[in-house]
């Protein structure tokens, strides 16, 4: 059984503690004729944060895409606070409270700052003197890039403006593909310091990441993907030994 | 002082016009050649609802700007504009011209051309001395309408949540769903507001001007200049440009000497749009996905033989069994194939979009015409070829730069100016040319001799495209990024294919000229180019195939006109085009990946009957699951 779009956005994703914010089920997806997920099974409880990790290829941007509504799934299903919904719109997804932050390009790079801030907007059901002091209030740096182009930033201030999109439409469920993508060091643990105090506000996270020693840290669980499947699931310490084999090939 | 005002006036106009075609493109990413149509056609509608129905003006004005041009935007983007996400820029290309067509067509053929229309005067007889100049009500409304209308257009996209998104859209679809907006409605919302800019600019002008289809939709030209000027994007700039456009044709109207007036200010605009062009140069070497329809396998020499022959023996047939009067229109068709060969090898292999070859086939003719004596000398021929090469060179060399709908939009008006600037002054006003025919004289051996010609010259596109030059062209298409970087000679290669394509344009513009006997200006008119393109395209531009259904589409199709309805080309060509965007590899395209799909469906059976016979359950399965893939293609 499929939902409507209102019904999702009626829905209130963190209310009920015993349902999973995002659950995906026998899921097939792919790209014309190659099919990347093989059936994929996943859980991302309320309020916890999941390290997805896995090499290049393994289909973790791609299940990323079905958990956003971006990508049709072939078959098997998405569940979001236990609604069905395979066939809803990504933009009522948004409205409904999944933020995704898709690698690279969370930004519009030819609006300015502000005119960023305005789009995220939609997401949420607040005035726009709001979302503007709340993305500035957790990135003064935003501030003064206010009229700014959003190309010429640099890259941790663009992540950091993808980032707000967090703030500014208080999702339920956020999905975050490689946000460490080329960005220093510092700034990197930066972001990750955010991401963990959105899991401490209760929001549930699924964290695409190649560094994995950083995202094992802030998770907890974490799933390694290999070839369209989900080869192993656990706490963070568990998976951590059994991750060079993951990357490199070898057979557990 | 008072050419001032009047340039003014005439920029503000054109402003309004480059303001709807910025808002469009910066709103979907599409340039939209129908713009001008768009407006045109509501121009019309309005007169039918005040002059025709007698509706008071101002009833009919404001029903038309915000009931029915919205509705009409709104329409299009549903129907043709949505299918184009995702697509490549040719077919972009292709279905906003096949909407200009269809448009044109639609208007024509409701419309009738005979009777003479006028819009209800605005404001008549009132009018003000300003500095000296007297100004009536309408002009200062004209002005007071352009600039409050650019005024909140840029106050809309800077200022306002959906303007903001519309903008949002052509930089990020993807991620302006993911942010909670919905792409598809904010596109066509612009659509809805860029139709009803077109129309209010197409009627506010129109009391300036001739009011008939064609006129009106051909002024948004200068439009297109302004917007290039303001490359597309900035409303301040492209305001400025249309400005300074209205004044320097208010200036050279009025100052020029009167007998080079006739000549220069017909052109005006296409000098002006193709100067803008030409020297903003606007398009850097990017990597735009050009390509019409997927890459097909060449045909092979003997099947290509055997096709040439039998198309040669086929019309002969053909010939033999029509009459005079069907001939004359069989062979019309036949003949343009010769032209559309050539746009298979520049557009369908090169992905040079070209909107002039008629101006070739002109320059071709007029060759044959002059010189080639009453008996069609060979000089003549030869001169044919080789006159409308030389000046495709020179062409190439100045577009050498401009890629995608800047390419377009150049040869847009290098046809246009050459229809009134060399064909209008060579040819004369509805003045002829006598051509002769080369060897064959007699009608029906004629066609037979056209149909060689045009055997021979697929034959020979054919083995360009086998060749090391073939190659090199649908490089150049994929990514003439990628050539560069291997070292390839990208220039000499877009050069050559447009020197070339010229010739054969020239070649069938010569054996135009013969099956016609006599050729005036109307005959190489820019939307003759337009219409060729678009049939091949629909017809499928990357085959020579595709130039021989449309060849026998035109040799039919005005035969159909004549018994069904009006513009019954125009119209279906225009349709067809639009629905490119929902099947881009045309009709031959389109058969050729049916009878892919059949060969593996029987591949699929012999493979069932040989696991059959050796017993082998897996092998059947096996088999089973390669073409089901093979189907899904």
């Amino acid at each position: 059984m499929s939902v409507s779009p209102a019904e999702l956005q009626a829905l209130d994703i963190g209310a009920d503690p015993a349902i999973a914010a995002l659950e995906v089920y026998h899921l097939r997806a792919g790209y014309g004729r190659v099919e990347v997920l093989h059936g994929v099974n996943l859980v991302l409880p309320r309020g916890s944060v999941l390290a997805l990790l896995g090499p290049n290829g393994a289909g973790k941007t791609t299940l990323l895409n079905c958990a956003s509504g971006i990508l049709r799934p072939t078959s098997g299903c998405v569940h979001i606070a236990g609604l069905h919904v395979n066939d809803v719109a990504p933009d009522a997804f948004a409205r409904a409270g999944v933020c995704s932050i898709p690698e690279g390009r969370g930004v519009f790079p030819n609006l300015t700052v502000n005119e960023n801030l305005r789009v995220f907007s939609h997401a949420g059901n607040i005035p726009y003197g709001l979302v503007q002091e709340r993305a500035f209030t957790r990135f003064p740096r935003l501030k003064d890039r206010g009229g700014q182009m959003a190309a010429t930033l640099s890259g941790g201030e663009r992540q950091m403006l993808s980032m707000s999109r967090a703030f500014v439409a208080e999702p339920a469920v956020m999905l975050l593909d490689e946000i460490s993508m080329g960005l220093a060091p510092l700034i990197v643990a930066e972001l990750y310091d955010l991401v963990g105090q959105l899991a401490a506000d209760g929001i549930a996270i699924l964290l695409v990441e190649q560094f994995a020693t950083l995202a094992l840290k802030v998770a907890d669980y974490a799933a390694v993907m290999r070839q369209g499947r989900i080869d192993i699931v656990g706490d963070p310490d568990e998976v951590a030994d059994h991750l060079s084999g993951a990357y490199l090939g070898e057979m557990r | 002082m008072p050419y001032v005002v009047v340039g003014i006036i005439l920029g503000c106009l054109y402003a309004l016009t480059a303001c709807g075609l910025v808002v469009t493109y910066q709103t979907s990413g599409i340039f939209n050649f129908a713009h001008g149509a768009i407006g045109m056609f509501m121009a019309f509608t309005y007169w039918q609802l005040s002059g025709g129905w007698g509706l008071p003006w101002p009833v009919a004005l404001l029903l038309v700007l915000l009931v029915l041009a919205p509705l009409l935007g709104a329409a299009i983007e549903r129907l043709a504009i949505r299918p184009l996400y995702g697509a490549s820029l040719g077919v972009t290309l292709a279905v906003t011209l096949g909407l200009l067509l269809f448009l044109l067509g639609l208007a024509d053929a409701i419309w009738k051309p005979t009777i003479t229309r006028r819009l209800p005067e605005i404001l008549p007889g009132h009018q003000v001395k300003l500095f000296g100049v007297v100004v009536t009500y309408y002009e200062i409304l004209v002005l007071v309408i352009s600039v409050a209308a650019a005024a909140g257009l840029r106050l809309l996209f800077t200022r306002t949540r959906a303007g903001i998104t519309m903008r949002a859209v052509v930089d990020d679809r993807d991620l302006t769903s993911r942010s909670g907006a919905n792409p598809a409605r904010s596109a066509q919302l612009s659509w809805a507001l860029g139709a009803s800019i077109a129309a209010l600019a197409s009627i506010l002008i129109a009391p300036l001007q001739n009011f008939d289809q064609f006129n009106l939709t051909i002024l948004v030209i200068t439009g297109y200049a302004a917007a290039v000027v303001g490359r597309l994007k900035h409303l301040p700039l492209t305001v400025a440009g249309a400005m300074a456009l209205g004044l320097l044709q208010s200036f050279a109207v009025g100052k020029l000497p009167n007998r080079w007036l006739s000549d220069v200010a017909p052109v005006l605009p296409m000098a002006l749009l193709f100067g803008a062009l030409v020297v903003l140069r606007p398009a850097r070497l990017e990597a735009v996905r050009l390509k019409l329809g997927r890459d097909r396998q060449t045909m092979g020499v003997r099947p290509s033989m055997v096709l040439a022959v039998a198309f040669v023996l086929g019309s002969w047939v053909v010939g033999q069994m029509l009459s005079p009067g069907n001939l004359l229109t069989f062979g019309h068709g036949i003949v343009l194939g010769i032209v559309m060969l050539s746009l298979v090898l520049l557009t369908g292999y090169g992905g040079q979009v070209a909107l002039c070859q008629m101006t070739f086939a002109g320059f071709g003719a007029y060759f044959m015409g002059k010189y080639g004596g009453s008996g069609g000398s060979l000089f003549g021929l030869a001169g044919a070829v080789l006159f409308p090469a030389a000046a495709g060179t020179l062409l190439a060399l100045l577009v050498l730069r401009l890629r995608g709908i800047y390419l377009a939009l150049s040869t847009l008006a290098f046809a246009y100016a050459m229809e009134s600037l060399f064909f209008n002054h060579q040819l004369g006003y509805g003045g002829s040319l006598r051509v002769s025919r080369f060897v064959a004289h007699s009608q029906r051996a004629f066609l037979v001799e056209v149909s060689i010609v045009f055997a021979l010259v697929a034959l020979a596109v054919l083995a360009i495209k086998r060749g090391a030059f073939g190659r090199r062209l649908s490089a150049m298409n994929d990514s003439s990024i990628a050539c560069v970087s291997l070292g390839m000679d990208v220039t000499g290669t877009k050069v050559a294919a447009f020197t070339i394509a010229a010739g054969i344009a020239g070649l069938g513009g010569a054996m135009y000229g013969g099956w016609q006997g006599i050729v005036g200006p109307n005959d190489f008119a820019m939307l003759t180019s337009l219409l060729l393109l678009l049939t091949l395209a629909v017809a499928g531009i990357n085959v020579v195939l595709g130039a021989t259904f449309a060849a026998l589409y035109l040799a039919i199709a005005p035969i159909i006109e004549r018994h069904t309805l009006a513009n019954f080309t125009y119209l279906t060509v225009g349709l067809g085009s639009i629905l490119l965007g929902r099947f881009p590899d045309g009709v031959a395209g389109g058969l050729s990946t049916a009878a892919d799909r059949v060969r593996s469906l029987r591949r699929r059976e012999n493979r069932r009957l040989d696991s059959v016979v050796a017993g082998d359950a897996v092998t059947a399965g096996f088999g089973e699951e390669v073409d089901v893939v093979g189907l899904a293609r």
